[in-house]
């Protein structure tokens, strides 16, 4: 009752709030952006609230990016001017926060929000204003397409798609570990994880493997053995374990107790330090994650962007500050192909990025505006994250 | 050989339950008390246990000693505040009382540390293999204290004095009054002994199976509720027995493909024995006495 109503309330702020940015929309004069000289590319992050730590590391890798760009004479002799706004991690902060990026600073795109919910909370004002807006790292599919399967035009993102690492995953067990018989082990409480199970499992098959066995838990499980002991009586020689660290650590520490010794694998929801408190270091060899980038990557491009943000932040850069980064060159890309800073004309360039060459890898763009790239495959090896292959869809 | 190898699995799990069963059932047997509070004393005690081995360096025995010492203080200071003076009182006040003390000791305990989860150190981290299966270090020590802490009960209830008296205070407490005993202190007794077991268990699951956070002793005591009713409330053989066999049922029912079920079988198997056996495996069917 009570999520009902919050819903209801949800969207009629909703409604109101894009009805106000369209009418806006419509007063402004076209809405540009092409303000002289410069460029103007609006920031919609979370620099504040729950998930701050996402956004902040973005627009880090953001302002790094935009001073690379302009300090090398800019886009098209035009320098880039960002325009902030905090979006609060809150949904509703970052639809009124587009508006205002929209209609009074005439930005000729957006980028942000670093989480699904609050970029799709600015899809629909984006779409009626003809303003591109890119997400750095959402990842749900409902960033570009809506539950109806129509596509959101104007919205696009940098990150891959979370089916996309179950794919990337089949594919490094069938080609780089050419394993045959695989199990599969899922969080059952998670969309990200049956749908990483789900494309593990079809992709994997298509590749010639074979699936022995399939199980699944849930979240707060403590206690792995008992599905673990079956898993292990069906003999694989890999196990797919889409899921959270929470979990994952305990079922990788099991695993190895119980005698299974063959690779296991995950996505990027293992990635966290407290994975190895709770597997143990030991337990963790031979085992796989997918992310998006890795700063001990040997790319040159890589590297430097490694050298270049260790120098200006004295710190080795995360998915997320990659992300950031990339984001603006895609958008510069676009904009110097497009040859305008039309919202229309950018958002065709950026349909038709092909093997753009970034940061996190060759980036190319599909029909749905999900990205088609490169992921990093990391081994643990005695509990550090060891570069160890990148991965072409 | 898998066949084996599950067993064992849920032995170790079983033998968890039935040290916290048995804190329950002694509790029930004595004062007619569902107390519901027994789950976090268990997470209390692993707590007890994680610091003792983290902050002072110690090692797993010493450490299951203190947090068996503290948990039985913190179980009698929970009797003497909050359920004492509710002795006369209806049986709904004292568990609603019961509860409220739960979830004052889970929410009290992520004022103090926050909700964050915390990995216990590993200790005894050696294999072996029997036949084909994996038989952990764990496993065996598990099962080894649990079975030792069973035999002190047994013996503490049977051949001592405090044990005479709370025998006599669970058959009738005002006959126990007249004819001497100190029912208050047996009673604290009871709920000292019963939760010195529940942190001993506290410690084994840390050891066990790594992470421990606030709400951990949520489903570990409804499910040492569950064992203590299988077996028959109130009867310290049966807390034992239906501990075990819970613990086993659930890794059967894992085992076989359903890992996804094995909370649901618990409670099949609580409303199976409410509908056809209430008064347990080792229950005998007496008619209240009127």
């Amino acid at each position: 009752m009570h999520c009902m109503k919050k819903s209801k309330f949800a969207s009629l702020f909703l409604a109101s709030t894009i009805l106000i940015g369209v009418l806006a929309g419509c007063n402004s004069e076209g809405g540009s952006g092409d303000g002289g000289d410069t460029i103007k590319i609006g920031i919609n992050l979370e620099l504040s609230g729950g998930v701050a730590s996402y956004g902040q590391s973005e627009d880090k890798a953001i302002d790094l990016a935009v001073e690379e760009i302009n300090d090398d004479g800019g886009i098209d002799g035009k320098k880039i001017e960002l325009v902030k706004v905090d979006n609060k991690s809150d949904a509703g902060e970052a639809t009124s926060g587009a508006i205002k990026l929209i209609t009074k600073d005439k930005v000729v795109a957006i980028i942000g929000a670093a989480t699904s919910g609050n970029t799709v909370a600015q899809v629909e004002v984006a779409g009626k204003n003809k303003v591109p807006l890119i997400s750095p790292s959402g990842t749900s599919t409902t960033v570009t397409v809506t539950d109806k399967g129509k596509l959101n035009e104007f919205a696009f993102r940098t990150a891959f798609i979370d089916p996309f690492q179950g794919t990337v995953a089949a594919n490094f067990a069938a080609n780089e570990l050419k394993v045959k018989n695989v199990a599969i082990y899922a969080d059952n409480s998670s969309d990200y994880a049956k749908g990483l199970a789900a494309s593990f499992k079809k992709d994997f098959e298509a590749a010639g493997g074979k699936i022995v066995a399939q199980e699944s838990y849930v979240a707060k499980d403590t206690d792995f053995r008992s599905t673990l002991t079956s898993l292990k009586s069906k003999n694989p020689d890999f196990i797919f374990i889409p899921g959270y660290y929470e979990e994952v650590g305990l079922i990788v520490k099991q695993a190895r107790e119980m005698g299974i010794t063959v690779p296991l694998m995950g996505a990027d929801g293992w990635d966290s330090p407290d994975i190895v408190d709770l597997a143990g270091a030991d337990a963790l060899n031979n085992t796989y994650i997918i992310t998006a980038y890795s700063s001990e990557d040997p790319d040159g491009k890589a590297k430097a962007f490694s050298d270049k943000f260790n120098e200006k932040y004295g710190e080795a850069p995360n998915s997320f500050h990659a992300l950031g980064y990339d984001t603006v060159y895609l958008l510069k890309d676009a904009i110097e192909r497009a040859d305008s800073t039309d919202g229309t004309k950018i958002k065709e360039a950026l349909e038709a990025t092909d093997n753009l060459d970034l940061v996190t890898g060759l980036y190319s763009m599909d029909e749905n505006h999900h990205p088609v790239k490169s992921a990093t495959i990391i081994e643990f090896v005695d509990g550090e994250q060891v570069f160890n292959t990148k991965v072409n869809p | 050989m898998e066949w084996v190898q599950q067993l064992i699995n849920g032995i170790s799990l079983g033998s968890i339950y039935a040290l916290i069963a048995l804190g329950y059932t002694m509790v029930y047997g004595i004062i007619k008390l569902i107390n519901f509070a027994h789950g976090d004393v268990f997470m209390v005690g692993s707590f007890i246990g994680f610091y003792s081995i983290t902050v002072f360096g110690l090692g797993f025995f010493p450490a299951l000693i203190i947090s068996m010492t503290v948990c039985a203080l913190f179980g009698v200071l929970i009797e003497r505040i909050a359920y004492k003076r509710l002795r006369n009182a209806t049986r709904i006040a004292a568990l609603i009382t019961a509860i409220g003390v739960s979830l004052l000791i889970e929410y009290g305990v992520i004022y103090i540390r926050g909700a964050q989860s915390e990995a216990y150190p590993d200790f005894f981290k050696k294999n072996f293999e029997l036949f084909g299966v994996q038989i952990g270090m764990q496993s065996i020590l598990i099962l080894s204290v649990s079975v030792a802490l069973m035999i002190i009960l047994q013996y503490i209830v049977h051949k001592t004095k405090t044990g005479k008296a709370m025998r006599a205070v669970s058959h009738d407490t005002e006959a126990a009054k007249l004819m001497g005993i100190n029912v208050d202190n047996t009673i604290s007794a009871t709920f000292a002994i019963g939760s010195a077991l529940a942190g001993a268990a506290g410690v084994i699951f840390g050891v066990y199976y790594t992470k421990i956070d606030p709400l951990m002793g949520v489903i570990p005591g409804v499910k040492a509720f569950i064992a203590a009713v299988l077996g028959g409330i109130g009867i310290i053989p049966g807390a034992m027995v239906g501990g075990l066999l819970l613990g086993v049922i659930e890794s059967a029912v894992s085992a076989i493909g359903f890992s996804l079920w094995r909370d649901a079988a618990a409670f099949v198997i609580l409303i199976l024995i409410l509908i056809f056996r209430p008064s347990g495996i080792f229950g005998k069917n007496a008619r209240e006495k009127v």
